[in-house]
């Protein structure tokens, strides 16, 4: 079991954010989360990568307790994440963003006196992310400087470079054209299976193109949660959700 | 013991807790609603002394002084928002930081420059300068009426953030700044609104105090650090925040700085604790600052939704 | 638009600076005008303070409003140990750093687990607190200071009692903190809380634990700030708890800002034209200070980048001709 969710609880005020989830991925498992706007989506990923924490309910990541863990923590045991609303170093370049999270889960960096720009094999797994997502020819300038889009792939190549074994990406694709979203889920196809990737997603198409199991999110609470076809068929779900979104 | 002492000491207590109170009433307000760190706060306080002291001065009333006084204050709040604080929401905290500290440079030359590097005295009239003797002890007049003052502001306070659609939206605007905008209301004049009046309450606080002390230039300067502890401990934002940590640092200090070497001599040689307690007296609001935040980061009394 | 090439000129501009400073004082010593050389020595010294002030404010992005705290503590650092007789430089060096940096881990320790008004008021505060500590010990002069009768003693090896030595020992000092602070930023720290500056909480995500980052940061620069202080108190024979005074923490920020936030060489410049206008408008007017803080304001409202940025957009319009 790579994680493990019990009896979260969050709530804002009067609204509940998460209502009793309760939630097992399994190893390697891609599982997609889904969910109206407002359904708690983002506040559960925020949980999961310790900057929210929850009222109640644990979480434990391959057998371990984080629910109470910093969040500067999870990037050393292997949870990285991305953010729905682009949060990169905006005077920094692109290589430079990504080389922050490369350095950082390879050693530490209470190191004062040598200069970064000779650690060759930083510079260089950053430019093969950067690759990957497909921001080479671009890596030299700033995050503020590129379109938004850009930045977007930006938030995977920098939360990859955390080289991680459960990948928390919260609508990675949203804000990105059509060629560029096309890249990401064959990225993402290509990662399938090599670490554990939880995927809130509004975007269907890609979401049942990549999961293997899904959740469906309605008012904080896991109204459905299978094999993806299954969710996907589940009448409740295309009433609650699925519904909507076409009509 | 001594009784004496110590009612007149706990008399002390709260009159440096009530102006603290009206020094950062104003000060938390601009902080919670205007995200804006005001340095020059403390120069209403001296300008509210030079101003009252002038009128004294010239009309021979203090109560009719302090009523024109605080007027004028409440002015050049309106004038400092206006021309130059307006123009620093936008920008960052080291621009006010700035700011602020150029205003106060600028507003010290000025109080040089009309009334003098010497100070001015305010005299007190007769019926304010006499002595109460409330069951065998003697408690100066004046001490007592700046107290009932300075509680009398505090229920005007309470009553305008409590009940008046100004109190309601400066209410909001601490806690949320969005909601206020969006309500439709004229931003421009409530943050004026707002500031002046926090002016007008320190430079209150200035004429209450100059009868005793004199105004001086910088008068402000050194007081307006200990406001700023208040409102760091009370929680920035909340009027009743800066009222709860105002009396209880009022208090301790005024204590502190009357009975450690006492209680410090419990433990310690007299000679030791003569020499340490000063030290430690100068620490303690400090050293209470310090453990309130370890506990509770935002103050004792964060405004109702902590978005900032 | 490239800013390479005008950023190569501006090293012109602080070349010609190091090489004016490295030659004044035999000029000055023949000119006779002692003082321009003690206000020479105190643009140094101060420079020191505001490099490292530079270095939390700047890189780091911390607005501390206590910083002149630490150069109080060094010079303190110098005369108390100087009270009891004890002249060793290196002892006075010693203390000042370790005084600096226990103060700065101490107070860092509450005031950056806050940020933006909080961490300056606390910063403000806690600054403070030491200035009334130093008031109340009627031991070491109170109110009225302590008066240093010999410099630091280090021992054969450097007379600081030689205006000319302690003026080259500043530069060399400065020198040093400078080179320091440039390997420093370049390194994995540096870009570190570089990083933390623009995103924390991104940072925060990455797997920085920023907290002890930033600590270690303010700790570094507390310690530099120290160095000047035991360089002050020497060169000015005195200390007094007004050193420490919030007002000189907010001159510290003005020579930071007037030089140029985030730049390294920047600060040296605040510094120069701080001291050099103090200098020129208190000889013309007692009321200088309104002048004085009316353009500190001007420089916030219209001239943002200070001097180095003014420098640069000069150097930028000359190369587009
Ligand atoms: N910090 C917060 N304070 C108060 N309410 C919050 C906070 N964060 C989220 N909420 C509320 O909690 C609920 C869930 O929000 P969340 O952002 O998790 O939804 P989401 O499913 O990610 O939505 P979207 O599809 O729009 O991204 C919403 O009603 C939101 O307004
Ligand atoms: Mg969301």
């Amino acid at each position: 079991m790579s994680l493990a969710i019990r009896n979260l609880n969050k709530s804002f005020g009067g609204i509940m954010a998460s209502s009793d989830v309760n939630l097992d991925i399994e190893e390697n498992e891609t599982h997609a989360i889904v969910g109206p706007n407002g359904s708690g989506k983002t506040t559960l990923i925020a949980q999961l990568s310790g900057i929210i924490v929850p009222d109640s309910g644990t979480i434990h990541f391959n057998g371990v307790d984080i629910t109470r863990a910093p969040s500067h923590r999870h990037a050393h045991i292997g949870l990285a994440r991305s953010f729905q609303i682009t949060s990169v170093i905006m005077p920094m370049t692109l290589v430079e963003n990504v080389m922050m999270a490369a350095q950082s889960v390879s050693g530490h960096s209470f190191r004062f006196w040598r200069p970064i720009s000779l650690e060759r094999d930083l510079r260089e797994r950053a430019m093969q992310y950067l690759e990957d997502v497909g921001l080479k020819d671009v890596s030299g300038s700033e995050a503020r400087a590129v379109s938004h889009g850009q930045r977007r792939q930006l938030e995977i190549a920098m939360a990859l470079a955390l080289n991680p074994r459960l990948l928390l990406l919260d609508e990675p694709m949203a804000g990105m054209g059509k060629r560029e979203s096309g890249r990401i889920v064959e990225l993402l196809a290509g990662l399938k299976g090599k670490m554990t990737m939880v995927l809130v997603e509004h975007d269907m198409d890609a979401v049942f193109a990549l999961a293997d199991t899904a959740s469906v999110l309605v008012d904080g609470s896991i109204i459905a949660t299978g094999p993806a076809a299954e969710v996907r068929a589940n009448p409740e779900v295309q009433r609650a959700y699925l519904g909507d979104l076409h009509a | 013991m001594d009784w004496q002492l110590l009612i007149s000491q706990l008399l002390n207590g709260l009159q440096l807790g009530m102006l603290l109170f009206l020094l950062a009433a104003g000060l938390t307000l601009i902080f919670g609603i205007m995200d804006f760190i005001n340095l020059s706060h403390g120069s209403f306080y001296m300008i509210g002394a030079f101003v009252c002291a002038t009128l004294v001065e010239r009309t021979g009333s203090l109560i009719a002084s302090v009523v024109i006084a605080v007027v004028i204050v409440f002015g050049v709040g309106l004038l400092v928002e206006r021309f130059v604080a307006r123009k620093l929401y936008a920008h960052d905290h080291l621009d006010q930081v700035l700011v602020t500290f150029g205003l106060i440079l600028i507003f010290d030359t000025l109080a040089h420059l009309i009334w003098g590097a010497a100070g001015m005295t305010i005299p007190l009239p007769a019926w304010l300068n006499g002595q109460i003797d409330i069951a065998g002890v003697i408690i100066p007049g004046y001490r007592v009426l700046i107290i009932s003052a300075g509680l009398a502001v505090v229920v005007g306070l309470f009553f305008l953030v409590t009940r008046s659609r100004l109190g309601m939206l400066i209410r909001a605007g601490a806690s949320n700044r969005t909601m206020v905008t969006a309500l439709g209301v004229n931003i421009d004049r409530l943050y004026l609104v707002v500031f002046a009046l926090g002016a007008a309450l320190a430079g209150f606080a200035g004429m209450l105090i100059a009868p005793i002390t004199e105004a001086s230039i910088g008068m402000g300067n050194e007081i307006i650090i200990v406001a700023f502890v208040v409102v760091i401990v009370g929680g920035i934002g909340s009027i009743k925040g800066a009222f709860v940590s105002a009396i209880l640092i009022g208090f301790i200090d005024t204590l502190g700085r009357s009975y450690l070497d006492d209680l410090l001599s419990l433990f310690l040689a007299t000679r030791y604790a003569e020499t340490a307690a000063p030290a430690l007296s100068a620490m303690t609001i400090y050293i209470l600052m310090a453990s309130v935040l370890a506990f509770r980061p935002q103050g004792l009394f964060p405004p109702a939704s902590s978005m900032r | 638009m490239k800013p390479s090439a005008p950023r190569r000129v501006s090293w012109g501009v602080y070349g010609t600076l190091f090489l004016f400073l490295l030659a004044a004082p035999p000029v000055l010593v023949w000119a006779d005008q002692p003082f321009y050389m003690d206000l020479l020595t105190r643009v140094l010294i101060l420079s020191i303070a505001a490099s490292s002030l530079n270095l939390i404010l700047g890189y780091g992005g911390m607005i501390s409003l206590g910083h002149a705290a630490f150069v109080g503590l060094g010079a303190y650092s110098v005369a108390i140990p100087s009270y009891y007789g004890i002249y060793s430089g290196y002892l006075h060096l010693g203390i000042a750093i370790a005084a600096c940096v226990l103060f700065a881990l101490v107070t860092g320790a509450i005031c950056l687990r806050t940020r933006g008004v909080y961490f300056i008021m606390i910063t403000l505060a806690f600054a403070q607190m030491l200035y009334f500590t130093f008031v109340s010990l009627e031991e070491y002069g109170a109110d009225d200071g302590l008066l240093i009768y010999q410099r630091s003693e280090f021992s054969g090896l450097l007379n600081l009692e030689n205006p000319g030595v302690l003026y080259y020992l500043a530069m060399g000092v400065l020198a040093g903190c400078l080179g320091l602070m440039n390997r420093l930023i370049h390194s994995r720290f540096g870009r570190v809380i570089v990083g933390i500056r623009h995103n924390e909480p991104r940072m925060q995500s990455l797997g920085y634990n920023t907290y002890r980052y930033k600590l270690a940061c303010y700790a570094i620069s507390g310690a530099m700030a120290g160095i000047s202080g035991f360089l002050l108190g020497n060169f000015t024979y005195f200390i007094s708890p007004e050193m420490m005074d919030w007002t000189r923490s907010g001159e510290l920020i003005f020579m930071v800002v007037l030089g140029g936030t985030g730049v390294l060489l920047a600060p040296v410049a605040g510094t120069a034209v701080f001291l050099l206008l103090e200098e020129i408008l208190s000889a013309f007017t007692v009321y200088w200070h309104l002048l004085f803080g009316g353009f500190l304001i001007a420089i916030v409202l219209f001239g943002r980048g200070g001097l180095h940025g003014l420098v640069e957009k000069l150097e930028r319009r000359n190369h587009s001709r």
